[in-house]
């Protein structure tokens, strides 16, 4: 191999001349070498340079010399190359030629006109987004309507998958979810609740919790991150693959063939899904009230049909329709954003769920402002 | 050095390679000297791809030998196989370059390996491999998704070229070109391979550059090598695929060109 012979340099400094012998393979496994010494070369006096006994060169060694010439050149000195093999000198005009000539990328100063105009992009791209995710939720609505007139064009079997992937294969994932946050929510108010002696509110304490909050948050929250997810990789891949054109030259609509059963089947499932998580809760901390607080399966039934208005159970179902409208309508949206290449699928895929997963947070807290000024 | 330029700096023996059931390379024999531009040409199918994959290493035979630059690559340990790969570079066919790095970044990987090259080095030398592929300067800084397919094909060859490899691998360089972009992609490699002393293994479909860059050609067919030869031997050939593939309309009007311009630059 060529790098066993080791390269050698010598260098004898003579205040009117500065000769240079290389020997040896100059490649670019020589370089880490053979660079301080060139760079520690004085300048402004000639230099000559003898590679006679230079056994290979590669464009590195090219560049090494090259560089070197252009050094000496530049410092008003003469520069001469003795004893070059034909094949080395046409290797040596070639990089010369290619040399790189640096530009600078033209560096605009940032004003403070820019600044404000960044803000106000932001803002604008920000109104722009909102305005363009309504305008899909009325071409969900518009395409609906559509699928009322005319039956045929409605995609059912594409809906009955969806609600198989959205709902039930999400029924284990949701049902867990929920029952280990009842048993916590049971735990964590029974230590709390026994200071005061008033151990049976904790069922109270779980119904309104479960039935009214979480359980319809948190399903929402799991089904943004597993479904938005789904649908934006699903329809983003779609785009990038130019399947979204091709079927628009096909006559087919895609948000008829894509969006609606989508969001549809969301929209039917997220409710039933929000239904077994509120049982799962339930039964999650009627367990742990069983086990920790020996409040009986009666006892607990009871109290939960005795203490807890049905409104609770009402307010939080209502919740659920909307969340599923928001989570599929932003999914199917960051789906159709996606740009020819992979990184932003990817990127539009997280967008995406942090997208829903804020959304369905914000819903949430405007629901709860909007239910606690009506009183119910 | 232990081999000498009358040796072949690859040689194929007796390879065989298969999927499942499926047989794709039996027995097929194949030689690359030093310095040449060898193009491998086939019908879809027929492998040529993986011929490639299997010399560069990515592809385990199921049977045969091959030996680059002298080493047997079946029996080599691992330092062995280091410093072979060392010496070799792959263009794939749209560039391969790692997306979260520049075009700059990408060519500065391989040295990454090299001690004692500094940063700054590796930069000024990453920065010449892209003016050598016909980049403009700040094509450096731009990161893959924002270049053309050309441009990215250039800088994988930037890439490739990166530790001057002695043997060169691209895969269809020139598909998904525009013709003209094509022809300058050819001539690149051209220039490239002789100023730089390379030996170039190219799998292709494209018959201009077959006309334009290619010493020998290699005929991928029957899961082996069936001819190689130059292009004017490969007319001669009365195999029946590799008659349809050389005398077809499109290679007629390929030859034709070809003979066109070099007639024209001899007057």
């Amino acid at each position: 191999m060529s790098s066993i012979l080791a390269p050698e340099i010598t260098i004898v400094t003579e205040p009117a001349c500065t000769s240079i012998v290389l020997r040896g393979p100059i490649t670019i496994y020589a370089l880490g070498g053979l660079e301080p010494r060139f760079a520690a070369l004085p300048l402004g006096t000639a230099v000559s340079l003898d590679m006679t006994q230079v056994t290979r060169l590669d464009t590195a060694g090219a560049w090494l010399v090259t560089t070197l010439r252009e050094k000496v050149e530049g410092s008003g000195a003469s520069f001469e190359v003795l004893g070059l093999p034909p094949e080395i000198q046409s290797l040596l005009d070639n990089v010369g030629r290619a040399m790189p000539r640096p530009e600078a990328a033209p560096v605009l100063p940032r004003t403070l006109v820019d600044r404000v105009a960044e803000v106000g992009k932001g803002v604008v791209g920000g109104v722009g987004l909102v305005l363009s995710l309504i305008g899909y939720f009325g071409m969900f609505l518009a395409r609906l309507g559509r699928a009322l007139r005319h039956p045929s064009e409605f995609r059912l079997t594409s809906l009955v998958h969806h609600c198989q992937e959205v709902g039930l294969k999400a029924v284990p994932i949701v049902a867990l979810m929920s029952f280990l946050i009842g048993v916590v929510l049971a735990f964590q108010g029974a230590s709390q609740l026994r200071q005061f002696g008033a151990e049976v509110f904790v069922v109270d304490l779980i119904a309104v919790s479960i039935l009214r909050e979480l359980g319809i948050l948190l399903t929402s929250i799991i089904v943004a991150g597993r479904t938005a997810s789904a649908f934006t990789a699903a329809i983003g891949s779609m785009k990038m693959r130019e399947e979204i054109d091709a079927m628009r030259t096909l006559g087919l609509d895609p948000a008829m063939n894509l969006f609606v059963p989508r969001i549809l089947a969301l929209f039917l499932m997220l409710p039933i899904l929000g239904l077994i998580a509120n049982l799962a809760g339930l039964f999650g901390g009627a367990l742990m009230a069983w086990i920790e607080l020996g409040i009986s399966p009666e006892m607990f039934r009871t109290r939960l049909v005795e203490g807890t208005d049905v409104n609770h159970f009402l307010v939080g179902l209502v919740k659920a329709p909307v969340f599923a409208l928001i989570i599929g309508i932003i999914g199917c949206h960051s789906g159709m954003q996606v740009k020819s290449n992979a990184e932003s699928l990817g990127q539009m895929t997280s967008k995406a769920v942090v997208a829903a997963i804020f959304s369905v947070i914000v819903a949430d807290a405007v629901f709860s402002i909007f239910f606690a000024q009506i009183g119910v | 050095m232990s081999d000498t330029p009358i040796d072949p700096v690859i040689s194929v023996r007796g390879l065989r390679n298969q999927f499942g059931t499926h047989l794709v390379h039996d027995k097929l024999d194949l030689d690359v000297k030093r310095g040449e531009i060898l193009g491998v040409v086939g019908g879809s199918g027929t492998g040529k791809s993986v011929l490639l994959r299997t010399i560069a290493g990515l592809q385990p035979p199921a049977q045969g030998h091959i030996t680059v630059l002298g080493t047997d690559l079946s029996t080599a340990d691992e330092d062995a196989r280091k410093a072979i790969e060392s010496r070799w570079g792959v263009m794939f066919q749209d560039g391969a370059l790692f997306s979260s790095l520049t075009v700059r970044e990408n060519v500065e990987v391989p040295m990454r390996s090299i001690p004692g090259l500094s940063p700054a080095t590796a930069r000024a030398l990453a920065d010449l491999k892209i003016s050598m592929v016909g980049l403009p300067y700040l094509a450096g800084d731009k990161y893959p998704s924002e270049l053309s397919g050309g441009m990215r094909k250039r800088a994988g060859l930037a890439r490739a070229l990166a530790l001057d490899p002695e043997i060169v691998f691209l895969d269809e360089p020139t598909a998904g070109l525009d013709p003209i972009g094509a022809a300058d992609f050819d001539q690149l490699i051209k220039g490239l391979s002789r100023s730089l002393g390379l030996t170039v293994f190219l799998v292709t479909h494209d018959l201009d550059t077959l006309h334009a860059i290619c010493d020998r050609i290699a005929v991928l067919a029957e899961r082996k090598v069936l001819v190689t030869g130059t292009m004017h031997e490969m007319l001669s050939i009365d195999h029946p695929w590799v008659h349809s593939y050389f005398h077809g309309p499109r290679a007629r009007a390929a030859l034709d060109h070809a003979d066109g311009v070099s007639s024209e630059k001899g007057k």
